[in-house]
């Protein structure tokens, strides 16, 4: 089932009647074409008008979108080829974190992404996207392979948090985040995050530790989830938009922090309207930001990652 | 040691009326009405059921560092409000008020039992011990004077974990603490996180973590999920003791789990370990 956003409803519209002139030129033969490429003209006037104006609650709901493209559907259109690893060979394999080879323009390289599932039956597979500890401790031995062979690594961000139940707490999921946050800064190798969908706090974070982040136009990147920052702020989370609007987890908001390095645009009407388009726009952004950091040693790589970091916050000197 | 407590509690010996409540106070634990000058010189650990309760960044200080010893550093950094956020000016005020500090965070160094460390205190009375750009600036500039001076790092954690009003920039003070852990890490500088009541969520998924010896307070609340979120989240039942100290010695995430009396000596045995004394 296709779900559609209220603030695309007109669009839908617009979609479905030119589906259906569509539709009336190959079974009946009758040529719509100029009534197509009016409404056509039409729909995308109006994609612009509405993409101009999204608040940030409308671009956490796109994060959020069911039929967004989710790690794999990136995987498959980026790389030529991808040999997925399983497990972190210490408790088992966390469905919600995905890793393996693959091989970008011919060029090996590493990629670890959260996935969401589409179906039911696949979201509990993959846990809604939310990482337990053996999902980044999977990540971790993929991306000490991937430092053992020379190899750079690319995350693909897309979680709503990291998974907060009792077996988590259990394995140690705030240290199989804090390890990796801290081991990620030393890691021998390029790393470049791209955040897709939602970056969900500290299980985002947990991959998302590199030396260029990007984040696409329709991608949101946050702190705390606006329903969960309603209801602490106002005690109702039915605030969550006002709380999106203050939390600033924007793409422009997380680049004008210097939080993220560079914006990908999405396709018009976002990323689920042409995934393969997003896709390629997401390629040769890693194609111009990957290149040039394997050019830098080892010493200057890591340290440049590491000044990348201790810049980040904002504070005061206070008047004595 | 605890001069300033004995000086605190003196007062209420005079039996003022104003101060009659002074003279009492509640257990968190049991409940039971302790005379406040058993429990002070307790160090506000209940005496008849054993609960640590909270203390502040200074009295924490007055525990560990040799007195007279401590200096503090970088109390200049204090949080600005770079995303304009509701409310956050004034609860950065309260947070001021609540605490008697300028930020959450207390650094600088001092000696422990004779060696010479960096400390590095929390206070949960300022805005629940957040974590927001000032804290994470506080807390690496720590672990690099730290790494500058050779020193071994003690950082007492208590905290509810990254703070929401700085959004985006709160959560990457989780990666920069952990940059800077990782310096230490490679130099082979120690650093001992002692986590004590409540150390939650960012500040417990960052820096909290990445000691190379993990001490914990009895009892202390010690977890990722917030109790709302992760009750939300509960299929499997949690067990009684969820997200305590005890639970997370026992399932392997904290070395030792110490009462607040034996804190300052095991501290000190473990930093001789590290120091060759
Ligand atoms: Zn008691």
């Amino acid at each position: 089932m296709r779900t559609v956003l209220d603030f695309e409803k007109p669009i839908a519209e617009l979609d479905a009647n030119i589906e259906a002139l569509k539709r009336i030129t190959a079974e009946q033969g009758i040529d719509k074409s100029e009534e197509i490429a009016a409404l056509e003209r039409d729909r995308e006037r109006l994609l612009r008008e509405i993409f101009r104006k999204l608040t940030p609650w409308d671009r956490t709901l796109l994060a959020r979108h069911p039929q967004r493209p989710y790690t794999l559907d990136y995987i498959r259109v980026i790389f030529d080829d991808f040999v997925e690893l399983h497990g972190d060979r210490q408790f088992g394999d966390d469905g919600a974190v995905i890793g393996g080879m693959a091989w970008l323009n011919e060029k090996p390289v590493m990629v670890i992404g959260q996935q969401k599932g589409r179906d039911l039956k696949e979201r509990q597979r993959r846990n809604f996207g939310m990482a337990k500890p053996e999902g980044y401790r999977k990540a971790l031995r993929l991306m000490y392979l991937a430092e053992k062979f020379g190899r750079p690594v690319i995350t693909f961000v897309d979680t709503p948090a990291a998974d907060p139940g009792v077996e988590s707490e259990s394995r140690g999921i705030s240290e199989a985040i804090a390890r990796n946050l801290r081991e990620m800064m030393m890691l021998k190798v390029p790393i470049v995050s791209v955040v897709i969908g939602e970056g969900g706090s500290g299980g985002a974070l947990g991959i998302a530790v590199a030396d260029r982040v990007l984040m696409q136009e329709y991608a949101i990147y946050s702190v705390i989830p606006p329903e969960g920052c309603a209801a602490i702020l106002w005690r109702d989370p039915k605030r969550a938009p006002e709380a999106a609007e203050a939390l600033k987890l924007t793409a422009q908001d997380a680049l004008r922090f210097g939080v993220v390095d560079e914006v990908v645009a999405e396709p018009l009407g976002g990323a689920h309207r042409d995934p393969l388009a997003a896709a390629q726009m997401v390629k040769e952004a890693l194609l111009k930001h990957l290149p040039p950091l394997q050019k830098l040693s080892v010493g200057k790589l890591r340290e440049s990652r590491y000044e990348r970091y201790r810049n980040l916050g904002v504070w005061t000197v206070a008047a004595e | 040691m605890q001069r300033g407590w004995f000086a605190r509690h003196r007062r209420s010996e005079e039996l003022n009326l104003d101060e009659m409540n002074d003279a009492w106070v509640k257990c968190n634990g049991c409940q039971q009405i302790l005379f406040a000058r058993d429990f002070e010189r307790n160090l506000k650990v209940c005496p008849r059921c054993g609960h640590h309760h909270r203390l502040s960044a200074r009295e924490r200080i007055a525990l560990l560092a040799d007195e007279e010893t401590f200096v503090e550093r970088d109390a200049e950094v204090v949080s600005a409000d770079p995303l304009g956020f509701p409310e956050y000016v004034d609860k950065l005020n309260r947070g001021k008020a609540n605490s008697g500090l300028p930020e959450a965070i207390i650094s600088g160094t001092c000696t422990l039992s004779g060696i010479p460390i960096v400390l590095a205190v929390q206070d949960f009375a300022f805005m629940g011990g957040s974590m927001g750009s000032a804290v994470g600036e506080k807390v690496v500039r720590a672990m690099e004077y730290a790494l500058e001076q050779r020193l071994p790092i003690v950082i007492c954690s208590t905290s509810g974990g990254a703070r929401m009003q700085e959004g985006l920039l709160s959560l990457m003070q989780m990666a920069k603490t952990c940059a800077a852990a990782a310096k230490l890490h490679e130099a082979g500088v120690p650093y001992i996180s002692v986590l004590t009541d409540p150390t939650m969520a960012g500040v417990l998924a960052s820096y909290a973590s990445v000691g190379d010896v993990v001490i914990a307070e009895p009892g202390a609340l010690i977890g990722f999920a917030g109790q709302r979120v992760a009750q939300q989240a509960q299929v499997i039942k949690p067990p009684p003791n969820f997200q305590t100290a005890e639970f997370q010695l026992e399932h392997g995430m904290v070395d030792i789990v110490v009462p607040r009396k034996e804190l300052k000596h095991t501290l000190s045995r473990v930093l001789r370990f590290f120091t060759g004394g």
